[in-house]
């Protein structure tokens, strides 16, 4: 899976969220990877440069590796 | 059932409180207030002579056919115009009755050819039932005086003739097309014996006049001027069986008339409660394509895409497609599996397609092409609300006071759902319409939209956010009731958001382009004009923020107090047939059947308890995902039963791209369509006249599909994917559908209460039917909310990455039209191409002029995506800046220039906003050329066929 196609949809997603405030917005944004994305689609967000990803979006894919 | 006409109380059904009592020729009868004389008779099995009057038309009292005698009443009133009264004695057979309404017959067939026995309507023509019911034996008249006898036939609409000569100036059609259909096509011109019922203007015959061919009229006329083709062709019907339409998500039923095995006509069936008698063109008369040249009947394969088909046995079709299935799930796992399931098919025929996704391919790799259509209505109403559905039943709008349609064009996509908003409007309701083109509602015959708001398309969620703005900060939120039925803190929250500056009508105005001053007059007419019912289609959720748009919506109806009781509520205007369906039998990646979330230990133990095998707990792949997967090598094989994701889908080159890596591509259809390009297995499917089942419509309705007609192919869809599962050794032992409805009602608590059985005795039931609501559930959320209480969520606008630049300077938005269907598979190999036989360009005067375009014109569309050739018409219904088209025909392939945006929460691809240039050109692109003879190439079949 392309690494420049999920960060944007990650990123999508986060800004999407990011009214709620941001302890939210990154529960919000973990859950919702969590919820919707493929097993292949998590590891390689998992996998790749996380250096695209907004802030937001990269505490999401972070509390996922965890 | 055998042959009969539909029952016709002569005069619409009257609800009222109050029961009126009186006696008709000696019988008591009890009818409520407001009924007409003549249907409190037809309720007692009295037949009163009638010929101007039908019931789904207000009475007019022109024919003086069903004149009666009132005791202690003067003269003889017409019992179609006379209502009841308590204690009225009625006697409908005196002799002088009889007299008088000879006489009146006798005036009507001086007029008219004495032709019954080679009329088209013999033995089924109201006129000649009530020459005889009158005991007409003569006519003193002669027939040597003036007449219309020499009138031609106009036979210019592909469908249905009208034939002057036997017109009687009933009216019925006219009464029909202005109150059914709310077209207003037909007149009747000149008076006394002169006048003549008129298609349009004159000059106009059928065709060239505004009728959209619904067939009310043909239905309303109770003689052969207006009568189906088919009928005049083939002759009179011999029996009827009711089923659903397999166009849109309204879902009309109909009395398929059927002549030994051949179908004759589609009739609106009166009892059905979503089109309560009414039609559209394409379920009404677009089935043609059921028995069309191109059908391919026999299952066929081949090795690769390069080769020509091979026509082989069912046996052999499904022995290789479970081989190289089982093949590839050995050397790359299950998760390279997955498959498409179809909303055009039945509920149960989806089921088992997911169930053959989940259960045998051993993946969760299961979407459906709701995810490019209503994906985010799921999503965001199950946020909100606590369901993926709509509110209402269509009943529900005749109590509405405003309207909200949002991205949505009724007079196109959902016709028969149109005709009532139209009949509601002209009862004086107010309608406010949010759409970048004045599409027909915005002004139409008797209709003029209050407000339209013809915004900057990709700013919905701007607009709406600046109306709830105006409602809360002018103090028009319905504080009781979102203190009773929704969290207080979250609604706090939210007033807050939406009230900030940056959120009012006049800060967004350069942004969505809506004046602020009609935004918010359109906000207070919502807040404050009585019952609000939003009304929303595509054009909300394709947007890169098409789930936040239905939160939107939702929050909207909740801070006005507009949910749970009719006349309100959230109304999704659902695309295909069964896309509630589909969507409801679990064909999303991370869902099974009732929207529960496959990572849910105990309903996945449920479904793995009752189907014995071991479910992956982990979501699968959606559509734009697996094409990317098969890209990167990860997922191989597709089963793709009724979709053409080739022509649907967006960014037509990374759908073409994504199925050509993949090893094994099944299509699963009625013809060899474009994805069909790309296959390696064919297996023929069966159309909806050639199946049992059930469909679910846009009100959660589920309606009995019945077979009229055996399948061409054998098979019925759901009987060829059990053997493909069984091929692959799964052991299914479905004998009927009745029997996978059954296992959908055991493992889906919201279909607990529904069986073949039940809808067979109440004609359709409403979901959630279950032990709280045993009979369903017409309107939702009534005494709460699904999910408790009503969650307002924080929407803020957030534009999209799709923006016009100096390369592409306009914003191209797509839609449909009323006489083709989506890609088109259907309708185009219908009649129906006389209305649509190609896409066409909309386009502003100014943006056309800039470029040198005229109406007519050939215009090559670029996007950064792809480009396209397409004929222009110059229109001021789109905006400058703003450019439109329909998606219909495979030789524009209008998908090649959309995107691959999509909304962020779904992947819903943002068909709605595509940034794009136009200059002249002298025709069809290199690439519409190529694709063009490539697709004839990879249709061939070898002639010498294998049995
Ligand atoms: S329309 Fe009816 S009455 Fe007239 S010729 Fe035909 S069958 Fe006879
Ligand atoms: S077919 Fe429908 S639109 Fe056309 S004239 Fe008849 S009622 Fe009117
Ligand atoms: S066309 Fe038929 S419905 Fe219309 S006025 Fe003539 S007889 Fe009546
Ligand atoms: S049916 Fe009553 S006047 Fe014609």
């Amino acid at each position: 899976m392309e690494i420049g196609h999920l960060t944007y949809m990650a990123n999508q997603i986060a800004r999407n969220l990011a009214m709620q405030g941001e302890g939210a917005a990154v529960a919000a944004t973990y859950q919702h990877l969590s919820d919707f994305w493929d097993p292949r689609m998590k590891a390689a967000i998992l996998a790749g440069d996380r250096s695209g990803l907004d802030p937001i979006a990269r505490a999401a894919v972070e509390k996922l590796a965890a | 059932m055998g042959y009969e006409r539909q029952a016709d109380f002569g005069t619409p059904e009257v609800l009222s409180e109050t029961s009126i009592s009186l006696t008709i020729d000696g019988r008591a009868v009890t009818v409520p207030a407001g009924t007409s004389v003549m249907r409190a008779a037809a309720e007692v099995d009295g037949q009163i002579p009638k010929l101007c009057a039908t019931d789904n038309v207000a009475a007019f009292g022109s024919c003086r056919m069903c004149l009666v005698e009132v005791e202690g009443m003067r003269g003889t009133p017409a019992s179609c115009t006379t209502p009841v009264m308590d204690g009225m004695v009625v006697h409908t057979q005196t002799p002088r009755l009889e007299k008088l309404r000879r006489g009146v017959m006798e005036l009507y067939i001086s007029d008219h050819p004495l032709d019954c026995l080679t009329c088209s309507a013999n033995n089924d023509c109201e006129l000649q039932d009530t020459a005889a019911q009158v005991g007409l034996r003569d006519v003193r008249y002669g027939y040597e005086g003036d007449n219309h006898l020499g009138l031609d036939t106009d036979i210019s609409n592909p469908y249905f003739d009208f034939d002057p000569s036997k017109c009687i100036a009933c009216s019925r059609c006219v009464r029909a097309c202005d109150e059914v259909q709310g077209t207003l096509a037909l007149t009747i011109s000149g008076r006394g014996f002169a006048s003549m019922v008129s298609a349009g203007q004159s000059g106009d015959d059928f065709l060239s006049s505004e009728c959209v061919s619904c067939g009310a009229c043909v239905q309303a006329c109770p003689t052969a001027t207006l009568q189906e083709k088919a009928v005049k062709e083939i002759g009179k019907p011999e029996r009827a069986v009711i089923t659903t339409c397999a166009y849109c998500g309204v879902g009309c039923t109909f009395r398929a008339e059927m002549r030994g095995e051949q179908l004759v006509r589609m009739v609106p069936w009166k009892d059905g409660k979503a089109n309560r008698g009414h039609s559209c063109v394409k379920g009404r008369f677009a089935w043609g394509y059921a028995n069309h040249q191109d059908r391919v009947t026999k299952p066929m394969i081949r090795d690769s895409i390069d080769e020509p088909w091979r026509v082989v046995s069912w046996e052999e079709a499904l022995g290789y497609t479970a081989s190289r299935l089982q093949d590839i799930k050995a050397k790359h796992g299950a998760r390279a599996l997955g498959g498409i399931t179809s909303s055009r098919c039945t509920n149960e025929e989806t089921f088992l397609v997911q169930k053959l996704i989940r259960a045998g391919f051993g993946s969760n790799n299961v979407d459906t092409c709701a995810r490019v259509c209503h994906s985010p209505t799921g999503y965001g109403l199950s946020k909100t609300f606590g369901t993926s559905a709509g509110t209402q039943d269509f009943d529900s709008v005749m109590d509405s006071d405003v309207m909200l349609l949002i991205g949505a064009n009724p007079t196109d996509g959902h016709p028969v759902f149109a005709s009532r908003m139209k009949r509601r409007l002209r009862q004086g309701a107010k309608l406010i319409v949010i759409d970048p083109r004045r599409i027909d509602l915005v002004r139409s015959p008797h209709i003029e939209a209050e407000h339209h708001l013809p915004l900057q398309p990709g700013t919905n969620v701007a607009v709406l956010t600046a109306m709830a703005h105006v409602i809360v900060t002018e103090g028009l939120a319905d504080e009781a009731f979102i203190k009773e039925r929704c969290d207080w803190d979250e609604y706090q929250d939210w007033a807050q958001f939406v009230s900030e500056e940056r959120h009012s009508p006049e800060t967004l105005e350069p942004v969505t382009r809506v004046s602020a001053d009609e935004l918010r007059k359109a906000a207070r007419l919502f807040a404050t004009g009585g019952n609000g019912a939003i009304y929303y289609g595509l054009g909300v959720t394709e947007h890169s923020q098409g789930s936040s748009t239905v939160m939107s919506i939702a929050n909207l109806a909740m801070v006005t107090g507009n949910i749970g009781r009719r006349g309100v509520g959230v109304n999704p205007l659902r695309g295909q047939n069964n896309v509630q369906g589909a969507c409801d039998m679990g064909s999303f990646p991370h869902e099974l059947p009732g929207y529960r979330h496959i990572s849910g230990e105990a309903v996945r133990k449920q479904f793995e308890a009752d189907w014995g095998v071991e479910l992956d707990p982990e979501p699968g792949l959606r559509i734009p995902n697996m094409l990317d997967a098969a890209v990167d090598g990860s997922f191989r094989a597709l089963y793709v039963q009724g979709e053409d994701i080739l022509q649907s889908d967006p960014n037509t080159h990374h759908v073409a791209a994504g199925l050509k890596a993949m090893e094994l591509v099944i299509v699963h259809d009625l013809f060899l369509n474009e994805t069909a390009n790309y296959a390696h297995v064919f297996l023929p499917g069966s159309t909806f006249l050639e199946k049992n089942g059930t469909f679910t419509n846009a009100e959660r309705r589920i309606q009995m599909v019945r077979k009229v007609m055996e399948p061409a192919n054998g098979l019925e869809d759901w009987e060829v994917t059990q053997a493909l599962a069984n091929a692959m050794g799964l052991g299914w032992t479905y004998t009927h559908p009745s029997e996978v409805m059954d296992e959908i009602a055991r493992l889906t608590p919201t279909f607990a209460g529904v069986s073949f059985a039940r809808l067979e005795a109440e004609g359709s039931l409403q979901w959630p039917v279950n032990d709280m609501a045993p009979n369903g559930s017409p309107i939702m959320h009534v005494d709460g909310f699904v999910r408790g209480k009503g969650k307002f969520m924080v929407t803020d606008y957030v534009p999209t990455d799709e923006k016009t630049g100096p390369r592409f300077p306009l914003l191209l938005t797509t839609g449909r039209i009323l006489s083709q269907y989506n890609v088109g598979a259907q309708t185009r190999r219908t009649a129906n191409t006389v209305w649509h036989p190609e896409d066409l360009l909309e386009m502003h005067p100014t943006d056309a002029e800039n470029r040198g375009l005229k109406d007519g014109d050939w215009a090559r569309l670029a996007s950064r995506t792809g480009e396209t050739t397409l004929r222009v018409t110059v229109t001021d219904r789109v905006a400058p800046g703003v450019v439109y088209t329909t998606f219909h025909h495979p030789a524009t392939q209008a998908n090649v220039v959309t995107t691959e945006f999509s909304d962020w929460a779904t992947n819903c691809p943002e068909y709605k906003v595509t940034a794009v240039q136009i200059l002249p050109s002298n025709g069809p692109t290199d690439w519409q050329e190529d694709y063009a003879s490539w697709s004839e190439k990879s249709r061939r079949i070898l002639t010498e066929a294998a049995e």
